[in-house]
C-alpha cells in the first residue's frame, strides 16, 4: 500500500517536471529568510484586509468593547501620571474601562498614544475621547496592533522558525518549513482577535514565541525576561507560566550547580519585575492598588459562554449560586494546578524540547479549562505552542483550530466579522492543505512520519479520534450550527440555546485534547530522553 | 487543476477579505445598469438618462447585467430599482456586486487554465501566480470595482486559441469579447491580419471559403449583439453612447502616456517663451475637458484631435501589423497583441491608467519564455501595478496597495530567479525548453548562455528605486514641503515616471519584433 502511493507520486512527480518533487522548489530555493519574507508580507497583508472589517463595539455606545478600553488606555496614560493610572479618581472613573492589565499594556498604551496624538490629537484627548470614532482614528488603531505585530510578533516568529529548524524538530524539506511558518502566522483566530475584533494579544505572545525560542536555544535567562515582559504585558501568559516554570527548573537541576542556576534565573525574573513596576514600587499601596486592579474577581468565574469546565458544567451544577466567589477562587486554583501536575512533573524530571512545547500546550489548556476567569479569546494561548507544533501535530492543529474558530464564532458574530471568519477559515484549510505542503502530500509520506514520532498505543488513539468518519460527521454537525447560528433565532425560552451548544461541543473536544496531549507528553520521555542525552553530550 | 484550483482559492479569499474596502464610483455605475437594464425594455437601454451614468458598454455587457440583475433582485429588489436605487449603499448591494465579481473571475480561471494547460509544470506556476494573483487585477477589479478579470478570461482563451492554431474559435471569442467592452478593439487590426494571413490562406478557393467562413462567424456575434438595437433603429445611439469624444485627451487622473510628456514639453515652452518675452496666453480648456467648445489646451503645440491619435496608433502598430502579413505564428499572437495595446495605451484618445493591464496581463503568458522576457517584465509589471496607485488614494487602502505590489514584486523575483537560476546544471532543463520554443533565434540564446541568471542592471535597479523615491515624495516629503501647494504635483510625476517605463516596454517590445520575429 505504502509503496504503490509512492510509485504512484513518482510518476506523477515525473509527469509534471522530474526535475523538482516540490512545487514550492521556486518559492523556497533562497533559504528560510527568503520564504520567511514572502510568507510574512502576505500575512501582513490579509491582517490590513481584516483591518478593513468593523472592531469590536463599533457604533454601540455606551460602553463599546475592546477598541474603546484600548483606546480609552491611551487616552488615560497619555494625559495623566504613571502614579494615577490604576487609581479611581475624579479624572479616572475605573468603571468605565479602567486599566486592568499589567505596567507594560500600559507603557504600549503611552507610547501608542503619543502615535495617535501627532496624527489626530482629538481621539485622545482626556474625557472629550469618550466613545471617539473616526475614520481616521480607526486607521492610527489598526496601524498600532499592525505595527505591534510586525515588530514583535513577526521577529519572534523567525527566531524561533530559525531555532528550531537548527535544532532538526521538524521535518529536513524547505517547503516544510514554510508551511510551518505560514501556519504560525496565518493562525486565522490570532488575526480575528488583533485586527479584527481589537487586541494586542500579538504582543504577549509575541513576547512569549520569542521567550520559547530563546530557552530552545539554551538562552535561558534570556528567555526568562522575555517571558517576565510578556507576563507584565497581559497577565493571561500565566497560562504557561507552569511549563516555563518546571522546564527551567527542571534544566537547573540537571545542572552541576542547581542551587546557583535557580538563583540567577530567581534574580533575573525579580530584577525584571522590578522595573517594569518601577513607579509603583515607592509603596506597598501603590502595587498592592494595581495588583488588585489586575484580578478582577468581582467579574465571576466565568464570561458569556467560554467552552471551560466551569462554564459548561454550570448547565448541570449552578456554580455561582451554590459557592461564594471566594471558594470558587481556590477551587479552580487547585482544580488548574492539580490539573497542571502531570505536564510539570514530566518537565521537572526530563526537561527536553518537545516536552516542553507540550508542557506549554498542556498547561494553557488546564488554564483555558479550569481558571478563574476565562474568556473565548483565552483559546488564543494554547493556539501558539499548538501552531509551533504544527509539523508533529498536523491532525490535532487542523481540528482544534476548527473548534477554537468555533468557540469564538459567536463572539466574532457580535462583532460583525462573519465575512472576516468565513475568509480566514477558508484561507486556513486552503494553506493547511497547500498543494505539496506536508498535509497535500500523498498519505504515504504522512504515515510513515507518524510512525517514527509515535508509539502503537497513541497510533491506535489517533486512528480512531481523526477517523474520517469521525472527523466528517463532527466537521458536518459544526457546518449546519454555523448556518443554523446565522439563519435561525433560537426559542425565547433558551435564548442562549445555540451558544450553549456550541459550547458544549468545543468544551468535549478540548477534553478529549488535553487527555491526548498530556498522554503524549508522557509518551515522549520514554524514549526522547536518551536522545536528549545524546544531543546534550555532543 | 488542482493546484490552480488552490492558487484561485487563496486569491479568492483575499477577495472576499477586500469586500468592505473603498470603492470607486464604478460601484454604482454598475449598480445603475443593473437597474437599467432590469427595470427598462430593451428599446429604452441606450436612451435612459435617470442617472449620469448611462450605459456606455457594448451590448453583451448590457445582457450580462441583465442576467446579474435577475440574481440581484432576488437579493434585494431595491438594488434594480431604477430611482430608488440611486446611490443605494447598503450591505446587500455592496456585497453582491462584490462577490458578483469574484465569482465571474471564474472565466479568468478558466482562461488561465487553457493558456497554460501544455506548459512545464514550474512555468506554469509561474504564469498562475503573474495572472492569478495579479495586483492590477485585484486593485481594479476587487477594490476599485470593475468585472476585468471575468474580460481577460475572454481574451486569455482567444490568445491561448490562436496560439494552439484554433484560429476560428480564437476569432470567435474575440469578437464576443469585443462586444462585452470595445476598448479590446484597438487589438483587432492584429487579429484582423492575422487571422486573414493565417486562418484564410492555402489558394484562393480555400482562402475565400475560410474568409467567408470567419466572417459569418464574426458578423453572427455583431448581429446576436447589436441586431436588437439595429431592429429598433438605436445603433447610432448606442454608438454615441459607446464612443463619449466629448471626453478629453487624458482621463482625470493622467494615464502614464505619451501625452504625459506632449502636454509637458508644451508646457516647458510655454513658460520659455513667457520668459523670453512672448506674450503666450495661457489655455483656458483642460486637457481632461474634452472637445467642447473651440480653445485649444495647448499654449504652444498644435492641438490634438482623436483622429491624430488614431493615426498615431496605427502608425505605432504598423510595424506589427507588417510582420504579422508577412509571417503570421501562432506563438508571437500573445505578444502581437500586448503590443497592440501598448500602442493604444501610450497614443489613445482618453486612455484610462487601468488600461495598463491590457499590456501586463498577456504578456504573463510569454513573460516565462525567455531571460530577456523575465526582466522586461519583471519592470513592466511593476511599472503597471505602480501606475494604478493613484486609484486607490484613501488612506485606508494604502498599507494594501503598497503590500500587494510588495508582495507582487517578492514573489516576481523568486519565480525569475527560480527560473533562471546561476548554476549550469539546471541549464539542461533550460534548453529544453528552448528546444520547444523554435523561435528562439541564435542571438537571444547566446546572450541567455552568457547571462543566465536573472538579475537587473543598474539602469533598472536605479529606475525602480525611482519609483520608491517618487511615491515617497508624493506621500511624505510633497505634503511635508510644499503643503497645499502644488497638489497636482505628485500625481503628475507619478504618470511621467511611469510613462518612461511604458515607455521602455513599448521600445523593447518594438524591437522584438522588428528583430526576432
Amino acid at each position: 500500500m505504502k509503496k504503490k502511493g509512492e510509485m504512484k507520486k513518482v510518476v506523477k512527480d515525473k509527469l509534471n517536471d522530474g526535475e523538482h518533487d516540490d512545487p514550492w522548489w521556486w518559492l523556497v530555493q533562497k533559504g528560510i529568510k527568503s520564504s520567511f519574507l514572502c510568507v510574512s508580507v502576505f500575512a501582513l497583508f490579509v491582517r490590513v484586509a481584516v483591518g478593513l472589517h468593523p472592531y469590536s463595539g463599533a457604533n454601540t455606545p455606551p460602553k463599546f468593547g475592546d477598541y474603546e478600553a484600548q483606546r480609552h488606555w491611551m487616552e488615560i496614560t497619555l494625559n495623566l501620571p504613571a502614579k494615577d493610572w490604576y487609581r479611581n479618581s475624579s479624572v479616572n472613573n475605573l468603571s468605565y474601562w479602567g486599566l486592568d492589565y499589567p505596567p507594560l499594556t500600559a507603557y504600549q498604551s503611552y507610547i501608542h498614544g503619543v502615535f495617535l496624538k501627532t496624527f489626530d490629537p482629538d481621539s485622545v484627548a482626556l474625557f472629550s475621547s469618550r466613545g471617539y470614532e473616526s475614520y481616521l482614528g480607526k486607521l492610527l488603531m489598526r496601524w498600532t496592533v499592525l505595527s505591534s505585530d510586525v515588530l514583535i510578533f513577526f521577529p519572534a516568529v523567525l527566531y524561533f522558525v530559525l531555532v528550531y529548524r537548527s535544532m532538526r524538530l521538524g521535518m529536513g524539506q524547505n517547503s516544510d518549513v514554510a508551511w510551518h511558518i505560514a501556519m504560525i502566522l496565518l493562525n486565522p483566530c490570532l488575526i480575528l482577535i488583533d485586527h479584527g475584533h481589537f487586541q494586542y494579544n500579538c504582543i504577549s505572545l509575541g513576547l512569549t514565541l520569542a521567550a520559547i525560542a530563546a530557552a530552545l536555544s539554551q538562552k535561558d535567562l534570556v528567555a526568562s525576561v522575555l517571558y517576565c515582559l510578556a507576563l507584565n504585558h497581559k497577565q493571561m501568559s500565566a497560562y504557561f507560566a507552569p511549563a516555563f516554570f518546571s522546564y527551567l527548573l527542571g534544566k537547573c537541576l540537571k545542572n552541576k550547580n542547581p542551587v546557583l542556576e535557580v538563583a540567577k534565573l530567581g534574580l533575573i525574573v525579580v530584577g525584571t519585575f522590578a522595573v517594569v513596576w518601577w513607579p509603583y514600587l515607592h509603596s506597598k499601596e501603590a502595587a498592592l492598588a494595581v495588583l488588585s486592579r489586575l484580578a478582577p474577581f468581582e467579574r465571576g468565574i466565568y464570561e458569556d459562554y467560554v467552552a471551560n469546565f466551569w462554564c459548561t458544567s454550570s448547565v448541570l451544577v449552578k456554580w455561582k449560586k451554590l459557592y461564594t466567589t471566594q471558594s470558587l477562587r481556590t477551587l479552580s486554583l487547585a482544580a488548574t494546578l492539580l490539573t497542571c501536575l502531570p505536564s510539570m512533573v514530566q518537565q521537572v524530571l526530563a526537561p527536553s524540547s518537545k516536552g516542553f512545547l507540550y508542557a506549554l500546550l498542556n498547561s494553557s489548556f488546564s488554564f483555558y479549562l479550569f481558571s478563574f476567569q476565562v474568556h473565548e479569546k483565552s483559546v488564543l494561548l494554547p493556539l501558539l505552542p499548538l501552531t509551533l507544533l504544527a509539523l508533529e501535530e498536523r491532525q490535532s492543529l487542523l481540528w482544534l483550530t476548527h473548534f477554537a474558530m468555533f468557540s469564538m464564532f459567536p463572539l466574532l458574530h457580535r462583532d460583525k466579522l462573519v465575512l472576516a471568519y468565513i475568509a480566514l477559515y477558508a484561507l486556513f484549510i486552503l494553506v493547511y492543505f497547500a498543494p505539496g505542503g506536508p498535509c497535500g502530500r500523498c498519505n504515504s509520506s504522512k504515515t510513515r512520519d507518524h510512525s517514527q514520532t509515535t508509539k502503537r498505543g497513541m497510533e491506535f488513539i489517533s486512528s480512531i479520534a481523526f477517523h474520517p468518519l469521525v472527523m466528517g460527521f463532527l466537521g458536518l454537525c459544526s457546518l449546519i450550527l454555523h448556518v443554523i447560528y446565522l439563519t435561525m433565532r433560537p426559542p425565547n425560552k433558551y435564548p442562549f440555546l445555540f451558544e450553549a451548544v456550541i459550547m458544549l461541543i468545543c468544551f468535549s473536544q478540548f477534553v478529549l485534547f488535553t487527555l491526548y496531549f498530556n498522554s503524549k507528553q508522557w509518551m515522549l520521555s520514554k524514549h526522547l530522553t536518551s536522545k536528549d542525552k545524546q544531543k546534550k553530550i555532543i | 487543476m488542482k493546484q490552480l484550483l488552490w492558487f484561485f482559492g487563496i486569491a479568492t479569499t483575499v477577495k472576499l477579505l477586500l469586500i468592505p474596502s473603498y470603492h470607486s464610483t464604478d460601484l454604482e455605475v454598475h449598480r445603475h445598469w443593473l437597474a437599467i437594464t432590469h427595470s427598462l425594455p430593451l428599446s429604452q437601454w441606450y436612451y435612459d438618462e435617470t442617472s449620469e451614468w448611462t450605459l456606455d458598454y457594448p451590448p453583451f455587457f448590457a445582457y450580462f447585467e441583465r442576467f446579474l440583475s435577475v440574481f440581484a433582485n432576488l437579493i434585494d429588489p431595491r438594488i434594480v430599482h431604477l430611482h430608488h436605487g440611486l446611490n443605494y449603499k447598503a450591505n446587500s448591494a455592496i456585497y453582491f456586486q462584490r462577490i458578483s465579481v469574484i465569482v465571474s473571475d471564474l472565466f479568468l480561471l478558466y482562461g488561465v487554465y487553457i493558456s497554460t494547460r501544455n506548459l512545464p509544470s514550474l512555468k506554469r506556476n509561474l504564469v498562475w501566480v503573474l495572472l492569478i494573483w495579479s495586483p492590477g487585477l485585484l486593485i481594479v477589479d476587487h477594490l476599485h470595482f470593475q468585472y476585468n478579470g471575468f474580460l481577460f478570461g475572454w481574451l486569455l482563451l482567444s490568445i491561448s486559441f490562436l496560439a494552439q492554431g484554433k484560429d476560428l474559435m480564437g476569432g470567435f471569442i474575440f469578437a464576443v469579447l469585443l462586444c462585452f467592452k470595445h476598448l479590446f478593439a484597438v487589438a483587432a487590426p492584429v487579429y484582423f491580419v492575422y487571422l486573414l494571413r493565417h486562418y484564410c490562406r492555402g489558394g484562393l478557393v480555400r482562402g475565400f471559403a475560410r474568409l467567408s467562413a470567419i466572417g459569418a462567424v464574426v458578423v453572427a456575434v455583431f448581429a446576436a449583439a447589436y441586431g436588437p438595437f439595429v431592429y429598433h433603429g438605436q445603433i447610432q445611439q448606442v454608438i454615441r453612447h459607446m464612443f463619449p469624444f466629448g471626453r478629453g485627451l487624458c482621463h482625470a487622473y493622467w494615464a502614464p502616456n505619451f501625452w504625459v510628456f506632449y502636454i509637458m514639453l508644451d508646457k516647458g515652452i510655454a513658460f520659455l517663451l513667457r520668459k523670453v518675452g512672448f506674450n503666450i496666453p495661457t489655455p483656458v480648456a483642460s486637457f481632461t475637458g474634452g472637445l467642447v467648445g473651440d480653445a485649444s489646451p495647448f499654449a504652444v503645440l498644435p492641438r490634438i484631435t482623436p483622429m491624430t491619435t488614431f493615426i498615431m496608433v496605427l502608425l505605432a502598430l504598423s510595424p506589427c501589423l507588417f510582420k504579422t502579413w508577412r509571417d503570421p505564428r501562432p506563438r508571437l499572437i500573445a505578444r502581437s497583441v500586448a503590443y497592440a495595446y501598448t500602442c493604444g495605451f501610450l497614443f489613445g484618445w482618453h486612455v484610462h491608467e487601468k488600461a495598463s493591464l491590457h499590456i501586463s496581463i498577456p504578456l504573463a503568458l510569454v513573460a516565462v519564455e525567455s531571460l530577456e522576457d523575465a526582466k522586461h517584465y519583471f519592470l513592466l509589471s511593476i511599472v503597471s501595478c505602480y501606475s494604478l496607485f493613484p486609484l486607490l488614494y484613501e488612506a485606508q487602502e494604502y498599507p494594501i496597495k503598497v503590500l500587494l505590489l510588495l508582495l507582487h514584486t517578492i514573489l516576481m523575483w523568486f519565480c525569475f530567479s527560480a527560473l533562471f537560476p546561476k548554476n549550469i546544471a539546471a541549464k539542461g532543463s533550460l534548453q529544453d525548453d528552448k528546444k520547444s520554443t523554435q523561435y528562439e533565434s541564435k542571438g537571444s540564446s547566446r546572450t541567455a548562455a552568457e547571462k543566465q541568471r536573472f538579475e537587473l542592471g543598474w539602469v533598472a535597479k536605479s529606475y525602480l528605486l525611482g519609483v520608491v523615491v517618487v511615491e515617497i515624495w508624493g506621500q511624505f516629503l510633497h505634503p511635508y514641503l510644499l503643503g497645499d501647494k502644488l497638489p497636482f504635483l505628485p500625481l503628475m510625476l507619478i504618470s511621467m515616471y511611469c510613462a518612461i517605463g511604458i515607455v521602455y516596454s513599448w521600445i523593447w517590445q518594438l524591437k522584438w519584433i522588428i528583430i526576432f520575429s
